[in-house]
């Protein structure tokens, strides 16, 4: 059995991370979950939150937001809609995103869209809001 | 015979003109190395991105299910054309081009007797479009404050495109945007986003089975929306890069020729001299002669 997986992280702007990772512990929309290698294939949404990378260079941190995780036994994608390591987040980046989510909650409630897209949105901003928290402890 | 002093305005002007459009080109070339660059690191995710959609998309089939960004709303009757051009000018026929593959697609379709709506990206487009196709305009989106593209402002127009695919007021939607293939290569092109076409070539490794968390149907509702995200980002990108392109190919031209006009101007104005010197010395001679 190999003892590391192909690991990449990539958004929409530009690719992250491309490394071989032991173990990476992903903010699944069901719950976190850590894949190691040889894990069985998944595919999972993300919710917004910290994405942590264990290698032999030692542990790296991203905050994701938005996007999904495509898990095979040798490898694993991160297609992120947002990631920043968590050394670059600041406050204003995590205020200017619950005011984005809270933006998106507003309008969804405003348009009178049906409940889930709403209670979608209020999870949105809930989940932001306890990053923020998370991060700056 | 062209006065002197005419032909040498003539001349400083066209090497005025030389200056402006070398330092255009200059700006396009730095400018094309950065859109280029946008573009690469872009490609990865619409790369795997597009390898998770065909893989959920062979699992969840053709069924009744399927949500309608996936399998349409059943119909083909109202089209939406979604121009995409530069905010300016001056960078040959990129503009043109598109337009015009737009144009033909759009008279195709009104032949077939479907309703075209059209929405354009870029002031360019707009004026182009807007000259036989102003009553079937449904919006415009202006970047031109937009410096550098982010994947925020391809959000942003998808948002759009979504919003009225679910008020249902159209059925297809059509991408046109010119796809980059090198500095003087530039290829108008369509590409149809809704219903999503998910290439279903099983080229590599089929049946890897996977599992969904949370399921399908929930993954592809969420997935779909971005993949129009995704692909008027890329398109967003590849224009920006053509559009540079374009720019530095056209340039380059229009600084050669100045450069042709500024050598032809040279020698008329070299002969009109040496003809003026030559008349004035006949004069002097045959005055000197008569006396």
């Amino acid at each position: 059995m190999a003892d590391t997986l192909q690991f990449d992280l990539v958004s929409p702007e530009r690719s992250l991370a491309s490394l071989a990772a032991s173990a990476v512990l992903i903010p699944g929309a069901e719950g976190d979950m850590t894949v190691m290698p040889d894990h069985a294939p998944v595919i999972t949404t993300l919710r917004p939150g910290v994405l942590r990378v264990e290698s032999s260079e030692g542990t790296a941190e991203y905050v994701v937001t938005g996007g999904f995780a495509e898990i095979r036994a040798e490898a694993t994608s991160v297609l992120a809609e947002k990631a920043i390591p968590l050394g670059e987040m600041t406050r204003a980046h995590v205020d200017e995103m619950i005011a984005e989510a809270r933006e998106a909650h507003e309008a969804a409630k405003a348009s009178g869209a049906p409940h889930n897209i709403v209670d979608d949105a209020a999870k949105l901003l809930a989940d932001m809001a306890a990053l923020g928290d998370h991060i700056t402890v | 015979m062209p006065n002197l002093k005419d032909l040498k305005t003539r001349i400083a002007s066209v090497k005025s003109t030389r200056k402006i459009t070398k330092a255009m080109q200059m700006v396009a070339a730095a400018k094309l190395r950065r859109a280029q660059e946008a573009a690469e690191e872009s490609r990865p995710y619409t790369e795997r991105f597009n390898a998770v959609m065909a893989a959920l998309a062979a699992s969840v089939g053709d069924s009744e299910g399927a949500p309608k960004l996936l399998g349409g709303t059943g119909s083909d009757q109202v089209h939406l054309l979604i121009v995409m051009t530069a905010e300016r000018g001056l960078c040959g026929g990129f503009n043109a081009n598109i337009a015009k593959l737009a144009k033909q697609h759009a008279a195709d379709l009104r032949a077939r007797g479907k309703t075209v709506k059209v929405l354009t990206v870029g002031k360019k487009g707009r004026d182009a479009m807007k000259r036989e196709w102003s009553d079937s305009f449904v919006g415009h989106v202006d970047l031109g404050a937009v410096k550098r593209v982010g994947y925020k402002d391809a959000q942003g127009i998808a948002q759009q495109v979504l919003n009225r695919f679910d008020a249902g007021e159209f059925d297809v939607a059509t991408i046109f945007f010119s796809e980059f293939v090198n500095v003087v290569t530039q290829n108008p092109t369509a590409r149809q986003i809704i219903p999503a076409r998910v290439e279903t070539d099983s080229g590599d490794a089929p049946g890897t089975v996977y599992d969904f968390e949370p399921d399908e149907e929930a993954i592809l509702a969420e997935l779909l929306p971005r993949g129009v995200a995704t692909a008027i980002f890329s398109a967003l990108l590849e224009n920006g890069a053509s559009e540079q392109g374009a720019r530095m190919s056209a340039m380059d031209n229009a600084t050669r020729n100045a450069g042709e006009m500024i050598d032809k101007l040279t020698i008329e104005f070299n002969r009109s001299r040496q003809a003026v010197i030559t008349n004035e010395l006949i004069e002097i001679i045959s005055g000197a002669e008569a006396l």
